[in-house]
């Protein structure tokens, strides 16, 4: 485990979190930290709580009946879970890609505008240019900078990927939360994807799932890995793939299960 | 002699492919066996030979104001007929669609589940109300009310036809507009609520336009629905054959006026003939909605594949 001390100051720290799907706990006792302008990547095999863990950093699994969570989570030292949090002013600041892009049957400058437009933005000008500087961050300005009024449907996979960063970057988060953000591309728009996450790391927190080990070994700073809703192993990534300390942990990245 | 059975020949395949295919070809035989009837009972009227009593009865006696089928000098003009089909199906969906519309709006992006399970059902059960049950209890009820309210002249209107016909047609739009947003892929919701939109927020500007369509083909089939429906009418509007704006007014719309003059008409009568005509303009206008609401939704999609505005 990595000594939360060494760190510079932790963006969010999670203490001892226990979630529970109805009966059935899918995490148990989970502690760590995560810092600010870093990427930290999740791993471990399916079903192992990674993604689960990951919404709980901007309630998602709210939306989800018949969950209860125990424990904290601290974003700068405020905890989310507190009864007095308001969840829209939460997932603003802490924003969200799916594995799957799912951009809105809308044109790409609404899809881009949409999240702006509803947090109380309404003049135009001041829409076009977060629009300009979101698709410019997720590095798809200069595709669609000539069609904005085009449906975001007609994007390529990869293209919509890096919209739906566009619109999640549009509303100013501090945190991006990353759910396999590149499972579903193709090599290509994976390296993409890839180099806009060493870019975004410069102005934001991220983390991000991944099922692809060379991924989290190629983009993140710290890796953790999951193994049945528990966390095995957290610390700098290089150590975690050159020298892992606990033997699941070496296990599973040598590809002996998962 | 062969050593091998033609491999591509299965006996039991191949009869009850040819049986399905036969039981699908008569139905579309019978539907097709109804039109030619209909369509052959109104040829005199559209040729010019049915008679009158006196003269022929001419296309234009046919548009014009006066709908007096039964009197020594019959009257086959079909234009208040038509109004009338037109004003109670406009009322009624005026009122039905904003209703059935938010209430699937409700049960599939807002509710608990457990109202969801209670809204739900309840609305769909209205959908299997026999029409004659809502047209007693316009007949009885509605009317009645309405009268107290408005203070109107007549008990049974245009109005409180409508209002007894939208209650037939919210749970047809209400359905498939339930369905269309239920269809909408969950990360859709999940992509506008991490943005931090509220639920509310969600689904009125993320999902209700991402189901248009289907919002759209529901808007049609509750019209379709509407137009040709009969027994609420018959009983709930008066059935004066009146053409006027004013909704309060008794009206007879076209299918009623099938419904209640097609028993006591003479066989091969300009006024049989005239009823026909009337079947046919039905039919005409509710193939022309489905021709529509085809070549709209298709061009949509078109149009949303191939990224266009």
């Amino acid at each position: 485990m990595i000594d939360s001390s060494t760190m510079q100051k932790p963006k969010i720290s999670v203490d001892s979190l226990n979630f529970f799907y109805g009966k059935s706990q899918a995490l148990f006792k989970i502690s760590m930290a995560m810092e600010a302008q870093q990427v930290t990547a999740f791993i471990g095999p399916s079903g192992c709580g990674k993604s689960t863990f990951l919404r709980t950093l901007n309630r998602m699994n709210d939306t989800i009946d018949r969950t209860y969570i125990e424990g904290t989570v601290m974003i700068d030292d405020q905890n989310i879970y507190a009864p007095d949090v308001d969840v829209v002013h939460l997932r603003k600041r802490v924003g969200m890609v799916f594995q799957k892009s799912n951009p809105f049957p809308k044109s790409i400058f609404e899809n881009v505008a949409f999240g702006p437009r509803i947090h109380g933005i309404r003049n135009k000008s001041d829409l076009y240019s977060i629009v300009e500087k979101s698709l410019e961050q997720a590095g798809l300005w200069n595709e669609v900078k000539d069609r904005l009024n085009n449906n975001a449907l007609g994007l390529s996979g990869g293209q919509q990927q890096r919209l739906c960063i566009a619109r999640a970057l549009a509303v100013g988060p501090e945190v991006l939360l990353m759910d396999e953000p590149a499972s579903a591309l193709d090599p290509r728009s994976t390296a993409r994807i890839e180099d806009l996450i060493g870019d975004l790391k410069k102005n934001f927190t991220i983390i991000i799932v991944t099922h692809n080990m060379q991924q989290a070994a190629r983009v993140s700073d710290y890796t953790a890995f999951f193994f049945e809703g528990e966390l095995i192993e957290f610390g700098e990534t290089k150590q975690i793939f050159t020298m892992p300390k606990q033997k699941k942990t070496e296990d599973y990245i040598t590809g002996r299960f998962g | 002699m062969k050593f091998f059975k033609k491999a591509n020949f299965r006996l039991n395949e191949f009869l009850a492919e040819k049986a399905i295919a036969a039981i699908a070809t008569t139905s579309l035989v019978f539907i097709f066996l109804i039109l030619i009837f209909v369509f052959r009972e109104s040829i005199p009227l559209v040729l010019g030979y049915a008679m009158e009593e006196d003269n022929k009865l001419s296309l234009t006696a046919l548009f014009s104001n006066n709908w007096i089928p039964v009197s020594n000098h019959p009257q086959f003009g079909i234009w208040p007929l038509i109004i009338g089909s037109i004003k109670v199906t406009a009322i009624s969906l005026i009122i039905a669609f904003p209703i059935a519309v938010l209430a699937a709006l409700y049960t599939a992006t807002l509710a608990s589940k457990r109202t969801k399970e209670i809204v739900k059902p309840v609305i769909e059960i209205l959908a299997g109300f026999p029409s004659v049950v809502i047209g007693f209890f316009a007949l009885m009820v509605l009317a009645t009310f309405f009268q107290n309210v408005f203070n109107l002249r007549f008990r049974l209107n245009a109005f409180t036809g409508g209002v007894a016909l939208s209650l037939a047609v919210i749970p047809i739009i209400y359905t498939v507009t339930e369905e269309a947003l239920n269809t909408l892929p969950k990360t859709m919701t999940e992509a506008s609520l991490a943005l931090g939109a509220t639920r509310w927020e969600t689904s009125l500007y993320v999902l209700l336009p991402a189901a248009t369509q289907g919002i759209f083909a529901a808007f049609l089939l509750g019209l379709g629905r509407s137009f040709g429906e009969t027994m609420i009418v018959l009983m709930a509007t008066g059935n004066a054959a009146l053409s006027s704006t004013n909704i309060f007014e008794s009206v007879r719309t076209m299918s009623a006026a099938i419904g209640a003059e097609m028993a006591e008409v003479v066989f091969g009568d300009a006024h049989y003939n005239v009823l026909f005509f009337i079947g046919v303009l039905l039919f005409i206008f509710s193939f022309t909605l489905n021709a529509i609401a085809e070549f709209f939704l298709k061009q949509r999609m078109m149009k949303k594949f191939q990224g266009g505005a």
